[in-house]
């Protein structure tokens, strides 16, 4: 079974311009999927407003009874987010390889316009690659 | 603790994929050669040269930080420095300097002794006032913007037309706040 429910990617307006999800747990609809990206958008900005640490990049990680929500944004106000079972490890590292494919096969694509959402074929295979790989890794320990 | 930025693009360099130099500088070359017999005329191509500059950087921007990990610079010097030492180390193979700071920090001079752009290349009197490289200056204007800095990039010193190096001017016009307050009352 897969430790990553699902992942997001959000431009810089809180649009969800992509969305995928493993396994069945936590499976949503695209009108729920849009929801939870503009609710997470909202949230991280409130969040950067009301922390008390100066300087604050916004939430990293939320921590529930059935998930954990891991999110990294991009100085360039991209944020890519994996929602995964409790307590799995190496996630701001998954996070940050997904940004570097992005960056090779989503934005190198010259038919890809930027802001608008991903449908590029290299993009989704290698996602997946790394995806797995990451899953065989986790079962392995 | 935030990773300490690079102070060279070199081991970055060494670890990303590369191409041919020559093949790089040719099909450079054969861009502007398209761009000069498309538009006709020299000033068209330099504003498109820049505008094509500008596309390429709102996207290369990203691939510079995800693989750079570089944090955020605390203030344009650093920005300067950053893209002189490690950006064109990781991009183009070579190292700029930065000098001619005015006295508020919001203008500098990006200096560049070795150009892989103009190998080979010689202006002919027809195109006297072509910026050959404009791409350049539109490639660090649309990235900066990307980090929302709003900057004019200019060529000072052009090696093609007789000058010892080649001198980008960034001069620092605003920077945008990235908060989202959006005033709901305005």
């Amino acid at each position: 079974m897969a430790a990553i429910y699902s992942l997001y990617i959000i431009n810089k307006s809180g649009g969800l311009i992509f969305y995928k999800d493993y396994g069945s747990a936590g499976r949503m609809d695209t009108n729920d999927s849009l929801r939870v990206a503009s609710l997470w958008h909202s949230m991280h900005a409130i969040s950067q407003q009301l922390s008390p640490v100066a300087g604050c990049s916004g939430i990293e990680l939320l921590e529930a009874d059935t998930f954990d929500l891991h999110c990294f944004q991009s100085l360039t106000g991209t944020k890519f987010f994996v929602v995964c079972e409790p307590g799995t490890q190496q996630m701001e590292a998954l996070l940050k390889v997904i940004y570097e494919l992005y960056t090779d096969y989503v934005l190198k694509n010259p038919f890809y316009e930027i802001e608008m959402p991903i449908r590029c074929e290299l993009f989704d295979f290698n996602l997946s690659q790394t995806v797995q790989k990451d899953c065989v890794a986790l079962l392995g320990r | 603790m935030a990773p300490v930025a690079p102070r060279s693009g070199d081991a970055i360099f060494a670890s990303v994929e590369r191409v041919n130099a020559e093949l790089f500088t040719l099909t450079y070359g054969a861009i502007v050669r398209q761009l000069l017999t498309d538009l006709e005329e020299v000033e068209e191509v330099n504003k498109q040269l820049d505008q094509m500059g500008y596309n390429i950087g709102i996207r290369l921007i990203d691939e510079f930080l995800a693989k750079s990990n570089v944090a955020r610079c605390v203030d344009f010097k650093e920005t300067a420095e950053v893209i002189a030492k490690v950006g064109f180390k990781m991009f183009l193979g070579v190292t700029a300097s930065v000098s001619n700071w005015d006295a508020d920090g919001t203008c500098c001079s990006i200096v560049l002794e070795d150009n892989p752009l103009v190998d080979f290349v010689e202006l002919p009197d027809t195109c006297q006032g072509l910026y050959y490289c404009n791409v350049l200056s539109g490639v660090i204007r649309g990235a900066l913007e990307m980090v929302s800095m709003k900057t004019e990039v200019t060529w000072v010193r052009d090696m093609l037309r007789g000058d010892d190096a080649f001198e980008l001017q960034v001069k620092l016009l605003k920077q945008v706040p990235e908060e989202y307050p959006y005033k709901d009352d305005e």
